[in-house]
């Protein structure tokens, strides 16, 4: 095999692993966020469910939850899933569990805008919706961009974990080449897109972080 | 006229009694200070008449508007329109500015009446415009807050107060966050509106300032208050144990 025919092979992989964490991230931070508001409810009922789940997704391996979440049906309801549910699965795995994390993110950026914030709001008779998304979550985005930025890095990683139920993105991908081939060359390329993915993504946090920061001295 | 009117407040924090048997009424054009040692209750005063805390006993009347009030011992809060109407009537400057960050200084004082009130943008900015240069800080007008000092930030929020044309403005400690230099300025701002006939009610720790400003000064001692009267009569001629024993504090 060419080296060319390798990076197409693992272009093409790499596209799953772009779909993986495009829709997860679209879909997942706000998500998030309305976990975090159940999260900090004050119905003890919602409160205590998400408190679980949020503890569930983080104390357990996302790739568990990826096996679960691929083989769960069939084991549980005798569901008939095809390989066509593969990428279903991942989506749903993902989705679920980085929710959890960005809910933990959020709320500890809700929580530390500080209490005269809504104080104000309330004076001048803002309503709970205008107090929440004009003056809290404006601070809050700038407060949470770094550790979302490190959570979305993860994720670009994460992606590879597709691998374990036989989703063919790119790290399952350059498994293949590699075993065919038998080269260390199809890692090293894969390394390389990974790594630029997330000097991309890295790049593009930093630029949000300044945007949303604008209202800082620099 | 009466614009406000507070009878037999009660609070309570858990076991704790932290204001009780407050009755007080502030007129028209009146300037009042509560002086008092920390933990007096002054700011738990003000927040319970701003509707920042619930009170746990008596009655707030706003210009014969009732905020809240005790019936069979059960404290009772009116409707959701008759407050959202109270709450136009009053300002509150915070001690600690409360601005919002994320928005220019500007913006600070437009949003309310623009968002809120649903008032027209250009009548608004023009009204904010002409307060700003009040404060002297018309050309901060496209800064955020965190390049201005303590001392003017406190003085965009009194403009953020003031836009809302309030029948009474409330004051928790302004300037306890800022040093002697950056008071002068806010304080001034205070006794120009004072000088408008401005309704206030100035918690305050600036002997001084209440003393020169006030039509009436209230002591607040232990939740309750121990005296009130004219700045001469609680500054020059008063026999309150207490209140001396206070007072001397400050004179030394």
């Amino acid at each position: 095999m060419s080296i060319l025919t390798m990076w197409k092979l693992l272009l093409q992989g790499f596209e799953i692993s772009v779909l993986i964490f495009v829709v997860t991230l679209v879909l997942s931070l706000p998500l998030g966020l309305g976990v975090a508001l159940c999260r900090m409810s004050k119905n003890p009922v919602l409160r205590g469910i998400t408190k679980v789940y949020i503890s569930v997704m983080r104390g357990t391996p996302l790739m568990l939850q990826l096996l679960v979440v691929r083989f769960g049906p069939w084991f549980v309801f005798k569901m008939k899933l095809d390989d066509s549910y593969d990428i279903w699965a991942v989506l749903i795995a993902f989705v679920i569990n980085y929710a959890a994390y960005f809910a933990e993110i959020y709320r500890s950026g809700i929580e530390s805008v500080p209490k005269g914030q809504y104080e104000a709001a309330q004076i001048l008779g803002f309503g709970r919706w205008r107090t929440f998304f004009a003056v809290i979550m404006p601070q809050v985005i700038k407060r949470v961009l770094p550790s979302v930025t490190n959570e979305i890095i993860t994720l670009v990683k994460d992606t590879s974990l597709a691998y374990a139920i036989g989703l063919i993105e790119m790290f399952t991908r350059a498994k293949q080449i590699a075993a065919a081939e038998t080269s260390m060359l199809p890692y090293l390329f894969a390394g390389i897109l990974y790594y630029i993915f997330n000097y991309v993504v890295a790049f593009g946090m930093e630029k949000a972080e300044k945007a949303f920061g604008y209202y800082e001295i620099k | 006229m009466e614009i406000l009117r507070i009878e037999n407040l009660k609070k309570t924090f858990g076991e704790a009694t932290v204001l009780s048997d407050i009755s007080l009424s502030v007129n028209s054009g009146e300037v009042v200070s509560v002086i008092g040692s920390s933990g007096s209750g002054k700011s738990t005063l003000l927040r319970c008449a701003t509707m920042l805390e619930k009170v746990s006993g008596g009655s707030i009347l706003y210009a014969g508007d009732v905020m809240c009030r005790e019936e069979n011992g059960k404290e009772i809060y009116s409707d959701k329109k008759t407050l959202a109407k109270i709450r136009s009537r009053f300002g509150l400057v915070f001690q600690n500015f409360n601005l919002f960050p994320h928005m220019t200084v500007l913006q600070n004082v437009t949003e309310a009446p623009i968002k809120v009130m649903k008032r027209n943008r250009a009548e608004v900015e023009a009204e904010a415009m002409e307060l700003l240069e009040k404060m002297g800080l018309e050309y901060k007008m496209s800064e955020y807050p965190c390049r201005l000092s303590g001392g003017q930030q406190q003085r965009v929020s009194i403009a953020r107060a003031l836009i809302s044309k309030p029948d009474i403005l409330f004051f928790d400690e302004p300037t306890s966050a800022l040093d002697p230099e950056l008071t002068a300025g806010v304080l001034k701002i205070i006794k120009e509106l004072a000088a408008d006939n401005m309704t206030m009610v100035v918690v305050t720790h600036e002997m001084n300032f209440a003393r020169d400003i006030s039509n009436r000064i209230i002591f607040l001692d232990n939740g309750k208050i121990e005296a009130q009267g004219t700045p001469d009569d609680l500054f020059s001629n008063t026999s309150n144990g207490r209140l001396r024993e206070f007072l001397s504090s400050f004179y030394g």
